[in-house]
């Protein structure tokens, strides 16, 4: 005979303003198999706890349900309390009379009733609990970090500083991502280059860091603490091992004219190329797409069109017949840091999006995106750190700054803010004010949004100390007239239309996932935002965590950030994964799917629901030995405990542990029965 | 043969009967049957439709009531203005609560809101490939050839996006496509739809000037030699006011229908797409053109002709060659 504590919470005045604490206790005293029924004022106090571990002693209880606010909240601090007095943890139970009742309603009668009845119906499931003991699972002390951005440098160093081996993997030929192409950063106008190079070549020599360039990940399986993860080294035709990065191969090459990415198609490149010369590593990649000899066997000429780089490498690095190779890794945790990509403009635009067409990017020269400034700004950039327009290398006297193109313009697809615009508009401003003195910056802008420490008083000086105008307004069009790059605009203060000669103009575009994150999402079960963001565990209280457990997010692929945000968040991720490495084991509840092989019949629609990936099949050997059937096996480390499964399974086989047909069946019939 | 109900509007039937001209005599020779509504009546363009929102619909869907009774499931509404009244009016009732149960009522008879609306531009761009295949099969030379004309779309043809939907409304397309269909270039420019001023004209005639001049200009500046509309008020403004426009005695641009671009292309005459009833004359123009056009196919002729003898001189020498390469392989043979 079952003999349940019953304890009612007042949580204050959450519950007992709205609930009759001492009638529900007075209702439930009298209910089949509950021993005591008490309320108090805050059960999670430690006289609350103290209350119900007493009440175990004495009552030698063999259950207790928790009438109070949501399990979320306190079941592990209930279940603590139950522990320590001798009681299996998972003997108790939450009944939610606050979320669910109190906060919900108004009228006391019915909010008690409505109290009774919840709280029946978890003391009938608790009668069929069960003791169950927490999962345990080892964990494998390696992380693997996605992105070589200055997110995932970050998390790199921080989890490898903390003695923990680190599998960085970035799909460029070298880390350092979008920050190592900007020429400073806002608020303090540090030299970008000076700041992150260190730490690029930190963690390239650092000995708990296994550095794959020119990689991605192939596939993911296991679970956390357990994640097997095949990553693809993309043929670079350049043996890392054998490379003492001379640089012999790129003056050799003859294709000298392929527009540069790093440099945002400002600057040129060869087909075997180190992106930059501050590159790590400095072994540098063929890009076949560009390269004569590829170009001659696509068109399947019999003799080798080119080879000049493997002529000019003393060290026979080049191979020109390498192919992607795979690595396979025993990873415990992952850090994703993917970064962001900037949104196109103009009218080729991914499904779902729409461009400016009449902004003129791509058509007229000297309309150019706020990346592309970085690189003229930059001091290792085309032109040296001079601002010249790209159309005919003379210093532009007039620079328009639009801020807002794709962001905040639902019209196009993309309504949140990429709140690194407003910032890097007014160091923009300010770069080119402090090159082209009798320059005139003009930024058209929807609202300045500079939160952030010093971030107000950096927007104000570029208007203050340095002049630029600010116009509040929009840009209508954008357009090529002799020499001049005309602006037509609004100044929604003056309410007067406006119109600008420019000599350039610099578009501060929206902030867009990476390309193919969301194929990568689903190799990790994480999920994505309509605009391909990840989406963290909790906006606010689990920012760096992901709904599959053991995946973390860094940076610019959760939402638009700025470098000390996605460095913040990169060194959290990283701390959440040194925690997760702190113990050998790892506990879970026990809230995980069982099957009963004694009558599964193997047709394995559970494994074709589950959304984990949690179910595979086993074999059935007889006495003998030899293989009689097949059954499902859940895995407990990656069950998630949701119970698609125990609801398609037609021999009734599987049932989680802790819902059971039986407890949930028990807790309906509490409703049916007891008015 | 297609058939479409036709809605001329007021502008069609009185300042811009050129329009209307050319579009029948258009549609005449593309196969494509045109209906004139019977009893249409004023689509409220500004007027009815900033006076009041239910006047506004109302007034486009009794012409759109009267096509559906009449049996037809599209409307040609050439005029902008027009068009986008009627639209606009079709998305209400579509979309509005209780709009599609009260305007039968207000109307007077049933109505199901089934009547597709078309402006000149996209019937014409639907029928493109006709156009293609006309043009080749037509006798006279095409004067407009390689001629670089400049599609000015204004604000209704495309705007709002959500009432036109049929092209990009900042940087649309489908009028240049006919103009390429016509054989000419479409001329890549920066006022494809910006303001021509519209009923400002009479208000404030200098603002049209100003707004008229930096859209003349631009196209000018763009090697345009014509511009294309499809509007009648852009095109009074652009036409009728480009006297007033000029400054510097630039060379006149003439301003011509889409549908009379089609005509010429289809080689009618100028006088049956009423191209003698613009203020900008467009008698030099044409009479450039054609010349153009005859002096091009003459060059063309002479230079095949020239290609023709220029091969025949070529195949009688090989002949004459091959004759002595016979005879020496014979010498070979001989040595052999």
């Amino acid at each position: 005979m079952s003999r349940v504590g019953v304890f009612i919470c007042h949580c204050g005045e959450n519950i007992g303003r709205t609930v009759d604490c001492e009638a529900v206790a007075e209702a439930l005293k009298d209910h089949p198999g509950v021993a005591v029924a008490k309320d108090y004022k805050y059960m999670c106090s430690d006289p609350g706890q103290q209350l119900v571990k007493k009440a175990i002693e004495d009552n030698d209880l063999t259950g207790v349900v928790v009438a109070a606010c949501s399990p979320h909240m306190h079941e592990k601090t209930f279940r603590r309390a139950c522990d320590q007095a001798g009681l299996n943890k998972y003997m108790c139970e939450m009944a939610n009379i606050r979320e669910h009742c109190s906060w919900i309603h108004e009228d006391r009668g019915e909010a008690t009733e409505k109290a009774i009845d919840i709280t029946r119906t978890i003391v009938e499931k608790v009668k069929h609990n069960k003791p169950l003991e927490s999962i345990r699972i080892p964990v494998t002390k390696r992380a693997l970090v996605i992105g070589g951005g200055i997110a995932g440098i970050q998390a790199a160093l921080d989890i490898a500083d903390g003695g923990h081996q680190v599998v960085l993997i970035e799909k460029e030929a070298s880390i350092g991502g979008h920050m190592s192409q900007l020429s400073e950063t806002f608020p303090t106008l540090d030299c970008s280059q000076c700041i992150l190079t260190p730490r690029m070549v930190e963690a390239y020599q650092h000995p708990n860091i296994t550095l794959h360039t020119w990689s991605e990940v192939e596939k993911v399986d296991g679970y956390i603490g357990n994640f097997n993860v095949k990553i693809r080294k993309k043929a670079r035709s350049v043996n890392e091992d054998l490379c003492n990065g001379c640089g012999d191969c790129q003056a050799a090459c003859p294709a000298k004219r392929i527009p540069s990415e790093f440099e945002a198609g400002l600057g040129k490149r060869t087909a075997i190329y180190v992106p930059f010369p501050q590159a790590v590593p400095n072994i540098p990649v063929l890009d076949r797409q560009n390269c004569t000899l590829f170009k001659g066997r696509r068109k399947g000429l019999a003799k080798v069109a080119c080879g000049k780089c493997k002529e000019a490498c003393l060290k026979g690095a080049i191979d020109y017949d390498a192919e992607d190779t795979f690595v396979e890794e025993e990873i415990g945790a992952i850090v994703v840091a993917t970064g962001f990509q900037l949104y196109n403009i103009g009218r080729e635009q991914p499904e779902g999006l729409k461009g400016y067409g009449e902004y003129g990017y791509g058509e007229v020269p000297d309309v150019i995106d706020g990346l592309q400034f970085e690189r003229l700004a930059s001091a290792s950039g085309p032109t040296a750190g001079a601002i010249l327009r790209p159309s005919d290398g003379k210093e532009p006297k007039t620079v328009v700054f639009v801020h807002c193109v794709g962001s905040r313009d639902p019209e196009k697809g993309i309504s949140y803010c990429s709140k690194i615009c407003c910032m890097y508009n007014a160091k923009h401003a300010m770069l080119y004010k402090h090159k082209v003195h009798d320059g005139r910056a003009v930024a058209f802008y929807m609202d300045i949004r500079a939160a952030g420490k010093g971030y107000d008083e950096f927007s104000r000086r570029a208007i203050e100390e340095d002049g630029a105008e600010y116009i509040r307004g929009r840009v209508s069009r954008i357009f090529r007239d002799g020499d001049v790059v005309k602006v037509w605009g609004y100044d929604t203060l003056s309410q007067e239309q406006v119109v600008i000669d420019a000599d350039m103009v610099v578009l501060a575009t929206a902030m867009r996932p990476q390309d193919g994150v969301r194929e990568l999402a689903q190799k990790l079960s994480v999920s994505t935002d309509e605009h391909g963001f990840i989406n963290e565990a909790h906006p606010k209280l689990r920012p760096v965590e992901t709904n599959t457990a053991g995946v973390f997010v860094a940076g610019a692929c959760q939402a638009p950030r700025d470098i000390p945000d996605a460095v913040a968040m990169a060194s959290a991720a990283g701390a959440k994964v040194m925690s997760l490495f702190s113990a050998d084991e790892l506990e879970r509840e026990p809230a995980v799917a069982i099957v009963n092989e004694n009558t599964c019949i193997g047709c394995m629609n559970c494994a074709k629901v589950c959304a984990y990936g949690a179910i595979e099949q086993r074999e059935i050997c007889a006495v003998d030995g030899h293989v009689c059937g097949h059954v499902a096996y859940v895995n407990p480390g990656v069950c998630q405990g949701c119970g698609t499964c125990q609801a398609v399974c037609p021999s009734k086989s599987v049932e989680l542990q802790t819902f059971t047909d039986e407890q949930i069946f028990s807790e309906i019939n509490a409703l049916c029965y007891w008015e | 043969m297609t058939n479409v109900a036709y809605y001329p509007g007021c502008s069609l039937h009185g300042t811009s009967r050129e329009f209307d001209e050319s579009l029948r005599a258009v549609a005449a020779e593309l196969g494509i049957g045109l209906t004139e509504i019977a009893d249409w009546s004023c689509c409220g363009a500004s007027s009815g439709h900033t006076t009041d929102h239910l006047l506004g619909v109302a007034l486009p869907a009794r012409n759109l009531a009267l096509a559906e009774a009449q049996g037809f499931d599209t409307v040609v509404a050439p005029c902008a203005a027009c068009y986008n009244r009627m639209s606009a009016a079709r998305l209400a009732i579509a979309t509005e609560d209780g709009l599609a149960e009260q305007i039968p009522d207000i109307l007077g008879h049933p109505f199901a809101n089934s009547v597709h609306v078309h402006n000149a531009v996209e019937l014409l761009h639907d029928a493109s490939t006709i156009i293609e295949e006309k043009v080749a099969a037509a006798l006279a030379p095409n004067p407009l050839e390689g001629v670089k004309l400049a599609a000015y779309y204004g604000c209704l043809l495309v705007r709002p996006f959500e009432v036109c939907g049929y092209d990009d409304p900042e940087q649309p397309t489908s009028m240049d496509d006919v103009i390429n269909a016509c054989g000419a270039d479409d001329v890549d420019w920066d006022m494809k739809v910006e303001c021509c001023g519209g009923a400002f004209s009479v208000s404030r005639t200098k603002s049209v000037l100003r707004l008229g001049r930096a859209i003349i200009d631009n196209a000018r500046a763009h090697g345009a030699e014509a511009i294309i509309v499809a509007c009648p008020l852009c095109h009074s403004n652009l036409d009728l006011r480009q006297k007033a426009m000029a400054q510097r005695g630039e060379e006149p641009m003439p301003i011509l229908f889409v549908t009379q671009m089609v005509g010429l292309a289809l080689g009618l005459a100028p006088v049956d797409l009423g191209l003698g009833r613009h203020f900008v004359d467009t008698e030099p123009l044409i009479a450039r053109l054609v010349q153009q056009a005859a002096e091009r196919v003459a060059a063309e002729k002479l230079a095949k002709e020239e290609a023709a003898a220029k091969a025949a001189a070529r195949a009688e020498k090989q002949k004459v060659g091959a004759a002595a390469g016979t005879s020496g392989g014979a010498e070979g043979g001989e040595a052999q």
